[in-house]
């Protein structure tokens, strides 16, 4: 059993997988569209100098995500 | 007296768009994700024979083409690249609109074959709305170069409508396209939609709703479709609907759904 984070909370070059998108609405919507349903392995590819916002890889696709939208993500690090 | 939807909607719907603009036999969407390879399609398909503007009322651009298919002509309205028709944008919206109330005789989703789990999302979502589907799998020579196979046989059996694996870029399978595109837009051939199944409270939600929603816009509009975006809460879609419709029917459909909401 792996701990449970955010995606906002993982480290550059780190891996996850989604546990639980918690976000509603359109929020939700896009971030399921975007592939990020339970199950999805999700790389941390690099942060913008301010740290905001941060760029993943999800299902072969770079996208960046805002912090806040990525601390709506439940996962579980991966390895 | 206002027109009805039910006696003149779909070709209202369609001059709004402006798909039939000149003479044509079909009009044909084409979706699909940024990046698959859409515009080279529709230039593979049209050739010369197109001319770019806006979507009406929108800074959306818009391309339209031409082509001709065993001496029927089709026109060709290239979609904006989107991931989904759920999420609002403007490009969404578009793309979803166009689809839903221009009601196109085919919708070609192109998908990058590299990458076609993601690309699966939009052509499912296109799938709830119609059958009539034509699914590109395109950049299959950049699949090929990545060792990535695809059993292109399997994925229309899975999906229920017609598939073709393309390399647009050297025109690789552009005429078993134009070929599938005429199948179903003719309907010689019928699609066979397996319709997403939800959680066992959506579809009881579903089948609570559906037939009031039915009973208002008949068949103008996919009603199952429909009654999932009105759980969805998308009340933009409902206004929406009241401008392609151009009737004052679907100002009842609010109570209903707020009904089917409690
Ligand atoms: N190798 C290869 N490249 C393609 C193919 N189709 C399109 N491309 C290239 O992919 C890039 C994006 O294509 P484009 O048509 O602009 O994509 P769109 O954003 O979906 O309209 C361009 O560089 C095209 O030349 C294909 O079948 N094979
Ligand atoms: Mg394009």
């Amino acid at each position: 059993m792996s701990a449970t984070t955010t995606l906002n909370r993982l480290s550059n070059g780190s891996f996850a997988l989604v546990k639980e998108v918690m976000a509603e609405g359109l929020t939700r919507r896009r971030l399921l569209d975007l592939g990020l349903v339970p199950g999805t392995k999700v790389e941390v590819i690099r942060r913008s100098p301010a740290g905001d916002p941060i760029a993943f890889n999800i299902r072969g696709a770079v996208i960046a995500l805002r912090r806040d939208v990525a601390g709506q993500v439940l996962v579980s690090p991966w390895k | 007296m206002g027109l009805t939807y039910q006696s003149t909607g779909q070709s209202t719907t369609r001059e709004i768009f402006n798909a039939l603009a000149d003479h044509c036999d079909y009009a044909i969407a084409l979706a699909g994700n940024p990046n698959t390879g859409k515009s080279t399609v529709f230039n593979a398909l049209t050739g010369l024979r197109q001319h770019t503007g806006n979507w009406p009322g929108k800074t959306v651009q818009r391309a339209e083409g031409s082509y001709i298919y065993k001496s029927h002509r089709f026109r060709l309205i290239d979609l904006p690249g989107t991931y989904s028709l759920l999420s609002n944008s403007a490009d969404e919206e578009v793309a979803r609109d166009f689809i839903c109330f221009a009601r196109p005789d085919a919708t070609i989703v192109v998908v990058d074959a590299t990458c076609l789990e993601r690309n699966l999302n939009l052509a499912l979502q296109v799938m709830e709305i119609t059958g009539r589907v034509v699914i590109c799998v395109n950049l299959i020579d950049e699949a090929r170069r990545k060792k990535i196979r695809i059993d292109i046989d399997k994925l229309g059996k899975r999906l229920g409508v017609p598939v073709v694996a393309t390399a647009a870029r050297s025109g690789e399978g552009m005429p078993r396209l134009k070929e599938l595109v005429s199948d179903v837009a003719s309907k010689r051939v019928q699609t066979k939609l397996q319709p997403v199944r939800y959680s066992q409270e959506v579809e009881n939600a579903i089948a609570r709703l559906e037939p009031r929603v039915q009973a208002i816009v008949g068949n103008s509009i996919n009603s199952r479709w429909l009654t999932l975006r009105l759980l969805d809460g998308d009340t933009r879609l409902v206004h929406t609907m009241e401008n392609y419709l151009n009737t004052g029917e679907t100002v009842s459909v609010m109570p209903v759904v707020q009904e089917g909401l409690v």
